[in-house]
């Protein structure tokens, strides 16, 4: 019998409900940078930028920090925090090296991209990874 | 009397779009990708479809997390690129057809899809990819484009069967439609990828060749595998696939491959080409 839950997945941080709202502030936050002015706003001092967006102290920290882990872990959806990633000039391997929780590098990530991605083998359900 | 003539399958990767924008297809990365989607450039230039209904998703762009729709038809006459973090793409303005788009949006509902209807909504690299690899880079699209816009990002997505059904819908809205305007549907996104998390970089080639395989003759075998499934297999963003069965869902129970692509990677993605028509 296969699990269903989705919370299974090693890796991987479902936008459920409740993802959606524990980030929604996280996530508008990071929306408002589709605006040419909100970027320049956010690069003339993102402390005060951040201030107009009600966000727990802990996904503002992770935002200055640019612990993207930490985002998703506190709600973020990557399509938002991507935003956050364009502004900081990084492509989506960059920001998938830096998402994997290990030293990766860039090269590294791109490496394995080439080799054909991430295999699904030991990437299915918690309890495989866990055993692998 | 409108009709559909064919449907199209194709991955909506952005980067695709930024290697046409900025003259990287010759690059040895891209001259892969760029030869194979060729023949279906060359059929779509012989079929010369009059209205283009794009089946895509929104990604933070047009709509957020403030409000939420499952299924969004764009009735405008125009819709502009979206500046989606790095300046609007410059790509010609799209063309809608309002009239069309409304008749189709009333036969929906009226059919119980209670789709939601827009009449503003810039338009991102989910639709604008998608033409670059049809037509290239014409000074004007060839066609006019009705935007259908599906929630994927937001947990529960639709079911596949649902979208399947909702190609079924549409394509008797298309066919109760007086003018005589040839369509093709374009299903959009995927195939397998994940671009969040510790699992990003996630490809699986196996079960995406297994799933084309299906959509082409067995739609009806794939279309209840479940939203788990597709997050588990196909990558978190993978679950875009459902996309596809809108477009298959609007086409003959049977019908003929006439080309079929795949290349692995494009940027973080397993990339899918699939065109097919009505009849066997």
């Amino acid at each position: 019998m296969k699990n269903e839950d989705h919370h299974d997945i090693p890796g991987t941080y479902v936008l459920d409900g409740e993802h959606s709202r524990k980030g929604y502030h996280l996530n508008m936050f990071c929306m408002s940078l589709n605006n040419a002015e909100n970027r320049e706003d956010l690069r003339a001092g993102e402390v005060t930028y951040l201030s107009k967006f009600p966000m727990t102290d802990e996904q503002r920290q992770a935002v200055l920090s640019r612990d993207w882990l930490g985002m998703l872990r506190l709600g973020g959806n990557i399509y938002y925090i991507f935003k956050l990633a364009i502004f900081d000039g990084l492509n989506m391997q960059q920001l998938g090296a830096l998402m994997s929780g290990t030293d990766m590098t860039e090269e590294e990530f791109k490496k394995m991209m080439m080799n054909g991605g991430r295999r699904i083998d030991g990437n299915r359900s918690k309890s495989e990874s866990h055993n692998g | 009397m409108a009709k559909i003539i064919a449907g199209l399958g194709t991955s909506h990767i952005p980067a695709i779009g930024a290697a046409i924008d900025h003259e990287k297809t010759q690059e040895a990365y891209w001259k892969p990708v760029f030869e194979g989607i060729q023949p279906v450039r060359q059929w779509i230039e012989e079929l010369k479809p009059d209205v283009c209904i794009i089946v895509y998703n929104d990604h933070a762009s047009a709509f957020s997390l403030e409000a939420i729709s499952t299924f969004v038809i764009g009735v405008a006459p125009e819709f502009l690129p979206a500046d989606e973090g790095y300046g609007p793409r410059k790509v010609p303005a799209i063309k809608g057809n309002s009239k069309m788009a409304w008749h189709i949006a009333e036969s929906l509902i009226k059919d119980e899809f209670d789709m939601t209807i827009v009449n503003e909504m810039p338009v991102d690299h989910g639709l604008t990819v998608p033409l670059s690899l049809m037509y290239d880079k014409p000074g004007a699209w060839p066609c006019e484009v009705i935007p259908l816009c599906v929630n994927v990002i937001q947990y529960p997505q639709p079911t596949a069967n649902r979208c399947y059904n909702l190609g079924k819908s549409i394509r008797r809205a298309v066919e109760s439609y007086p003018e005589p305007i040839r369509v093709a549907i374009v299903g959009t996104g995927g195939l397998s990828h994940q671009l969040q998390g510790e699992r990003a970089g996630l490809i699986n080639s196996e079960f995406d060749e297994n799933w084309l395989d299906h959509l082409v003759t067995k739609p009806e075998e794939l279309k209840n595998v479940s939203h788990i499934e597709y997050l588990r297999e196909a990558g978190s963003e993978g679950i875009e696939m459902i996309m596809w069965f809108v477009m298959r869902g609007a086409l003959d129970d049977r019908v003929k491959q006439v080309y079929r692509f795949t290349h692995c990677p494009v940027s973080n993605t397993n990339y899918g080409l699939l065109a097919l028509e009505n009849g066997s």
